[in-house]
């Protein structure tokens, strides 16, 4: 029923090629408002590609993109905010030295006043981001201080209250709760969850499947910039889930290799604690 | 004051916020620590020089003038370096432009003002080019605008020397009355300000009746005005926070849509403009251009930013912080000929000052950021 309502945003055998190296394979994915698509892949399976190709950084080398339902083409990651293409990067896109107001309204600054006196309208700029820390139950002290003083779980929902409040359709976050501790992940896992009630299309991409399950309505695999197939969240278990992300075959290989070392291990130390019984027949340390 | 507003607000806010204390908000103000340095240094020269005339009207002229000179290039290498880029190639911007009035005035009757024109011009293109190098190439500016530093040096000794077979151009003084873009960069301001306070005996008169101070050197002006502008420009405009954005994160900054090549580039032309302003002023004051003007510019306006507190990796700083590293120089350099120590001292003293006050600045902003 999802599939035939009007898809927020879509990419249709979009490619990459950075020279002769294939970064994006025809990759076609589809997410609505009001969804949350998890997107999976180790190291190298094209993740950070295509979110930078989504959000206006990289041009695709084929295919095409559509926001609801138009065809859009990105110059810049300026043309894809002005599209409600929102991208938290995992580096946040903040200045730690800046303040939280400058940070907050950085590239969009609301002005008062006309030409060669239009200003800041500190002010109402001041307001507005205590006003929407405050609304994801965050206490802001004083807009000026800076972003460098808040903890990560605070500023990744800066990043996140900015592009919501900036009219986002889409938000795409990368690895939002990769570095951070449970109960700040779970603020950020809230704060999804609001996004997706308030009709947006979220992206999320993560390596916890603790984090992705609850939250995910889809699940897309990206392996060696192919997608291996988007996956309904009623259609796959957690299990699944996690095997999908690490390569399951890869984690039985590590749990055989991890069984073979504990058998070194105990070989090992039984033959020091012979050597120690006698040691006079202990290797020397230093040879030659 | 303070403890008016540590007392709780009643209506509504949050009750466990309590207003930030005076001090806190001023360790995170970047020209901390040179207004200690200022407060320092006056306080040093107040007691070193007394009676020596340095602290005369006269006197404070003196210093003030050779500060603005300085701080008109500072407050450009401020705004590049919060922007995060450096520009070793001014020092030689300044001599290549006196000699771009120089040679069409003198050698081929041009105007002075179309020279300057062309000057301007000129200062334009170097800017655009060593941004746009910077930008296309990924260079750091250090080395980009360290080539121009050279080239710029060697168009401005080679054309001078191809085009009017010496180095030193001399004679423009005659040109400049009734130019009136030439007036922009010569002369005092409020003449008449000083006459009336001489009058009134508010400041000396020397044998002819004269006041000592017969106006406010133009240069001097320039600096307020620059630092006026850069200041509001910084604090209070979108483009202002873009300059911090692509100093402070280049590429966080342009995934939130700053225009950070534009702002750069822009930075580097107003860094080749400010040091023409500077070549103007010192070619309307001596009358003269001389192809080794302005060596070593570049490296004294970067130590006046970096004593105003500004970051050499970029994204903090201020420009009134440079305004007074600028200051601090021009009253070290003055004061010491006050004193009557020898001035090879002054660059030991420059070269300690700068190490105080990056270890100064650094520990400041350590503290700001811990501040929660």
């Amino acid at each position: 029923m999802m599939s035939e309502s009007l898809s927020m945003i879509e990419m249709r055998n979009v490619s990459k090629h950075f020279g002769n190296v294939i970064a994006l394979n025809d990759i076609s994915l589809k997410v609505h408002a009001g969804e949350v698509m998890c997107l999976l892949g180790d190291n190298g399976a094209g993740k950070s590609t295509l979110i930078k190709t989504l959000s206006g950084v990289h041009k695709p080398s084929h295919g095409q993109m559509f926001v609801e339902g138009r065809e859009i083409r990105f110059k810049s990651p300026a043309y894809a905010l002005d599209a409600g293409i929102a991208t938290v990067f995992q580096d946040l896109a903040m200045i730690p030295l800046m303040s939280i107001t400058r940070n907050f309204f950085m590239g969009r600054e609301p002005t008062v006043g006309w030409g060669p006196f239009k200003r800041i309208d500190w002010h109402y700029a001041d307001r507005i981001a205590m006003a929407e820390m405050a609304k994801i139950g965050i206490d802001v002290r004083d807009p000026s201080q800076p972003v460098g003083t808040l903890s990560g779980g605070e500023r990744q929902c800066v990043a996140i209250a900015r592009a919501v409040y900036f009219g986002a359709k889409v938000l795409i976050l990368d690895e939002p709760t990769s570095a951070l501790g449970v109960k700040q992940a779970s603020v950020v896992l809230r704060y999804i969850a609001k996004a997706r009630a308030d009709g947006l299309a979220v992206i999320f991409i993560t390596h916890n499947v603790h984090h992705a399950y609850p939250v995910a309505d889809a699940f897309t695999l990206l392996k060696r910039g192919s997608s291996l197939g988007t996956f309904r969240k009623d259609a796959i278990s957690r299990e699944e889930v996690l095997n999908m992300m690490a390569g399951g075959a890869e984690l039985e290989s590590l749990d055989a290799e991890l069984a073979e070392f504990q058998r070194d291990q105990g070989a090992a130390s039984d033959s020091s604690a012979s050597s120690a019984a006698h040691p006079g027949n202990g290797t020397p340390l230093t040879s030659g | 004051m303070n403890t008016m507003t540590q007392t709780r607000s009643p209506n509504g806010g949050d009750e466990r916020i309590t207003a930030i204390p005076f001090w806190k908000k001023a360790l995170r103000r970047p020209e901390l620590g040179a207004v200690a340095g200022t407060i320092l240094v006056i306080a040093f020269f107040l007691v070193a020089a007394s009676g020596t005339g340095m602290f005369t009207p006269a006197g404070i002229m003196n210093f003030l003038e050779v500060s603005a000179q300085l701080g008109i290039l500072a407050t450009a290498a401020a705004l590049l370096m919060i922007g995060g880029e450096f520009d070793l190639s001014i020092g030689s911007m300044v001599g290549l432009a006196g000699i771009v009035i120089a040679i069409p005035t003198m050698e081929y009757g041009w105007p002075l003002w179309a020279a300057l024109l062309l000057a301007f011009a000129c200062a334009v293109l170097v800017g655009w080019v060593n941004g746009y190098l910077v930008n296309r190439t990924g260079l750091p500016s250090f080395i980009v605008t360290l080539a121009f530093l050279f080239i710029l040096r060697g168009l401005a000794i080679g054309l001078s020397r191809l085009l009017t077979g010496r180095t030193q151009i001399g004679g423009i003084a005659e040109r400049i009355p009734g130019d009136w873009f030439a007036a922009l960069f010569s002369g005092e301001v409020g003449s008449g300000l000083f006459a009336w306070l001489a009058a009134h005996g508010w400041i000396g008169t020397n044998f002819a009746g004269n006041p000592v101070v017969t106006g406010i050197p133009v240069s001097i002006v320039w600096w307020l005005a620059l630092t006026a502008i850069a200041t509001w420009v910084l604090l209070c405009t979108p483009y202002g926070n873009w300059i911090f954005a692509s100093g402070g994160d280049a590429n966080a900054a342009r995934n939130s849509g700053v225009p950070v090549r534009r702002v750069k580039i822009s930075l580097f032309i107003f860094t080749a403009l400010s040091a023409t302003v500077f070549a103007s002023l010192q070619v309307m004051d001596t009358g003269s251009a001389d192809t080794i003007r302005g060596l070593l510019k570049e490296l004294e306006a970067i130590i006046a930013v970096v004593i105003g507190g500004a970051l050499l990796t970029g994204g903090y700083g201020s420009a009134i912080g440079a305004a007074l590293g600028a200051l601090i120089f021009g009253m070290v350099q003055m004061g010491i000929f006050y004193t009557g120590v020898n001035t090879d001292w002054f660059k030991v003293f420059l070269g300690v000052m700068l190490l105080v006050a990056v270890l100064f600045n650094n520990f400041v902003r350590k503290k700001a950021m811990e501040s929660k």
